[in-house]
C-alpha cells in the first residue's frame, strides 16, 4: 500500500509537472515531448486505479498516435516559433487569473464532495475475477455496441476529411503514366539504324 | 495514507486547469492549444476513470475510450486543417486568422 501511494505521487507529480512545460515551453517540439511524458505518467495512474486496458490504449493512442502525429506538423511546419511566442508575458496575469479561478472551484467542488452512501465501493467491485480488459470488452461489445460502432465511423470520417484536406494536385510535378507507358508500341520507341562500314554511327 | 478518489480528482483538476492555462498563455499559437485541448481530455478521462473504479461501475472507462477516440479524430482533423492554413497562407498565427471576419 504505502509503495502504491509512492508510485501515486510521484506519477502525479510527474504528470502535473509535463503539463506545467507542456504550456510553458519555449521550443514546441519540447512541447510535443513533454505531453509524452504527461501521457506515459497519466498511463501509470491508471495501472495503479486498475485500469489497465486504457493505460496501455493511452500509450498506444496518445503515445504512438496523436503525439507522434504533432510531432510531425510542428517539425514539417517552417515557422519562427519565437516571433508565435510574442504575446505569452501579456496574456499571462488573465491566463492566471483564469486557471487560479478555475482551480479553486473545482478544489470546492471536489472538497466538498461526497459519495452517496449507498454506492458499492472499490472494494466490493474489486473482488471480480475477471479481468479489466474482459470486463470492459463485455459491456463494449454488447451494451454499447451502437456507441462503439459510432467511434468506429467518427475514426473513419475523421481519416478520410484528413487525407481529403490534405490531398492537393500539383500541375507543375511530373508523374508516371501509367496508360501511356502501356500503350507504347515498338514502332514508337525503337529506331534501328544501318550504319555503314567504317564510318561511325555519329 | 490510502490514495482515494479525491487524489485522483486533484490530479485531474491540476491538469485540466493547465490546459486551460495553455489556451490563454499561447494566444498566438494553434499547435500549442491543441497540445492544450489534448490535456485537458486527458484530464477528463482520469477523471471518468476515478470515479469508475472508485464506484465500481465500468461503464466510465468505456466511456473514457469514447473520449480518446474523439481526442485522436480532433488532433487528426485539426492538424489536417493546420497543414493546409499553412500552405495556403505560409503562417499560423491566430490572429492573422481572420478570413472569415467572425
Amino acid at each position: 500500500m504505502i509503495v502504491q501511494t509512492i508510485m501515486f505521487y510521484i506519477f502525479a507529480a510527474l504528470a502535473v509537472a509535463a503539463g506545467v512545460l507542456v504550456v510553458s515551453s519555449r521550443n514546441p517540439v519540447h512541447s510535443v515531448l513533454f505531453l509524452i511524458v504527461a501521457f506515459f505518467n497519466a498511463a501509470g495512474l491508471f495501472v495503479l486505479i486498475g485500469a489497465e486496458f486504457l493505460a496501455m490504449i493511452l500509450v498506444i493512442v496518445y503515445v504512438g498516435a496523436v503525439a507522434v502525429l504533432f510531432l510531425f506538423v510542428v517539425m514539417m511546419l517552417d515557422i519562427d516559433f519565437a516571433q508565435l511566442r510574442g504575446g505569452f508575458v501579456r496574456y499571462l496575469p488573465i491566463g492566471a487569473l483564469v486557471g487560479f479561478i478555475l482551480l479553486a472551484e473545482l478544489v470546492l467542488i471536489i472538497g466538498s464532495w461526497v459519495v452517496f452512501p449507498g454506492v458499492p465501493s472499490a472494494a466490493a467491485a474489486s473482488g471480480a475475477p475477471l479481468t479489466n480488459t474482459r470486463a470492459l470488452g463485455d459491456i463494449l461489445y454488447t451494451r454499447y455496441l451502437f456507441a462503439f460502432q459510432s467511434a468506429g465511423l467518427i475514426l473513419l470520417v475523421a481519416m478520410i476529411g484528413a487525407i481529403v484536406l490534405t490531398l492537393r494536385h500539383r500541375a507543375d510535378v511530373r508523374r508516371q503514366s501509367i496508360s501511356a507507358q502501356l500503350a507504347r508500341t515498338r514502332a514508337q520507341s525503337v529506331e534501328v539504324v544501318k550504319v555503314p562500314i567504317g564510318s561511325g554511327s555519329r | 495514507m490510502a490514495i482515494g478518489l479525491a487524489h485522483y480528482l486533484t490530479v485531474a483538476a491540476i491538469l485540466f486547469t493547465l490546459g486551460i492555462f495553455g489556451i490563454f498563455l499561447n494566444r498566438k499559437n494553434v499547435i500549442i492549444m491543441l497540445m492544450s485541448i489534448e490535456l485537458m481530455l486527458l484530464a477528463v478521462s482520469i477523471n471518468f476513470v476515478a470515479f469508475s473504479v472508485f464506484l465500481g461501475d465500468l461503464v466510465g472507462q468505456a466511456f473514457a475510450m469514447f473520449v480518446l477516440t474523439v481526442a485522436a479524430a480532433e488532433a487528426a482533423i485539426g492538424l489536417a486543417i493546420l497543414v493546409v492554413y499553412f500552405r495556403n497562407r505560409g503562417t499560423i498565427a491566430v490572429e492573422d486568422i481572420n478570413m472569415m471576419k467572425g
